[in-house]
């Protein structure tokens, strides 16, 4: 076992926990669950930013941190009051089910 | 820096959350793992000398926006899909394969990246000040117009959620 963590240890879970994410895209049917899923990937991202501002000894990595969790915050607000507009007409949040633009 | 144990601790308990949340049948069992993955990454954050971004991913992450989530389940009663017994099995052959081809594909590219060693030396940077102090003065010296545009970002959302949690109200036909 190598004696010291480093950036590719980071790296390694980084990566990991983003197949997790994505893989949660591609195999749930529930649009909640999808959003959790993108969560993860934005966290995973988040990860690797903040091990890289600590590998490169920069400060701007943390600031991106930042920027991606305001996003993120606002894209749920708006994608969870999507999913109830979409559950008001539809009864339903399988994302299969929700296949018309005009419903 | 961090302990190799420690760490493959904490990346065990991120990894195994993450899995949790993969695959549990019900959304609020989801939910509170994707609270348990975020805390494990706050944890990295503080041993990355990231102490102001750890506090705003439990306040942010781990608070308000699963807090959001859990709402949204609560309030719809969707904590499983009606009428689909296993989801995953159910769902389209082409989606599994894609994701076993992305899975691979991912997996491959990140084990290449690390038996390359491209990145050269993983020597450590001697460790800055990342306090809320330093940070701020980034944010608000370097990166003041992101943070503008970060601020009607916010405002864009809170219209869009508005507008949408009011539809009833447009029209007795639409409704």
């Amino acid at each position: 076992m190598p004696s010291a963590v480093d950036i590719n240890w980071y790296i390694a879970l980084s990566g990991i926990l983003f197949v997790i994410g994505a893989l949660g895209v591609l195999l749930r049917r529930n649009a909640i669950i999808l959003f959790m899923s993108i969560e993860l990937m934005l966290n995973s991202a988040n990860l690797l930013f903040v091990a890289f501002a600590r590998h490169l000894g920069d400060l701007d990595g943390q600031v991106l941190v930042f920027f991606v969790i305001t996003v993120a915050a606002a894209e749920v607000a708006v994608g969870l009051a999507l999913i109830v507009a979409i559950f008001r007409t539809r009864k339903s949040i399988n994302i299969d089910e929700i296949n018309l633009l005009k419903g | 820096m961090i302990h190799p144990i420690l760490f493959i601790l904490l990346a065990a308990v991120a990894v195994a959350a993450a899995l949790g949340m993969l695959l549990s049948r019900n959304a609020v069992h989801s939910a509170l793992y994707l609270v348990l993955n975020f805390m494990t990454v706050a944890v990295l954050y503080l041993v990355l000398n990231a102490p102001f971004i750890a506090m705003v991913q439990i306040t942010v992450y781990a608070g308000a926006i699963v807090i959001l989530f859990l709402f949204v389940i609560m309030l719809l009663g969707a904590e499983k899909l009606r009428g689909a017994a296993d989801e995953v099995r159910g769902s389209e052959r082409y989606h599994r394969y894609a994701a076993v081809l992305l899975a691979v594909v991912l997996i491959g590219v990140f084990g290449y990246l690390l038996f390359q060693n491209s990145l050269g030396s993983t020597a450590l940077s001697p460790s800055i000040d990342a306090g809320p102090q330093a940070l701020g003065i980034a944010l608000f010296q370097s990166y003041v117009f992101p943070f503008q545009v970060t601020g009607v970002l916010l405002l864009a959302a809170v219209t869009g959620v508005v507008i949408f949690g009011h539809t009833k109200k447009r029209g007795k036909d639409n409704a």
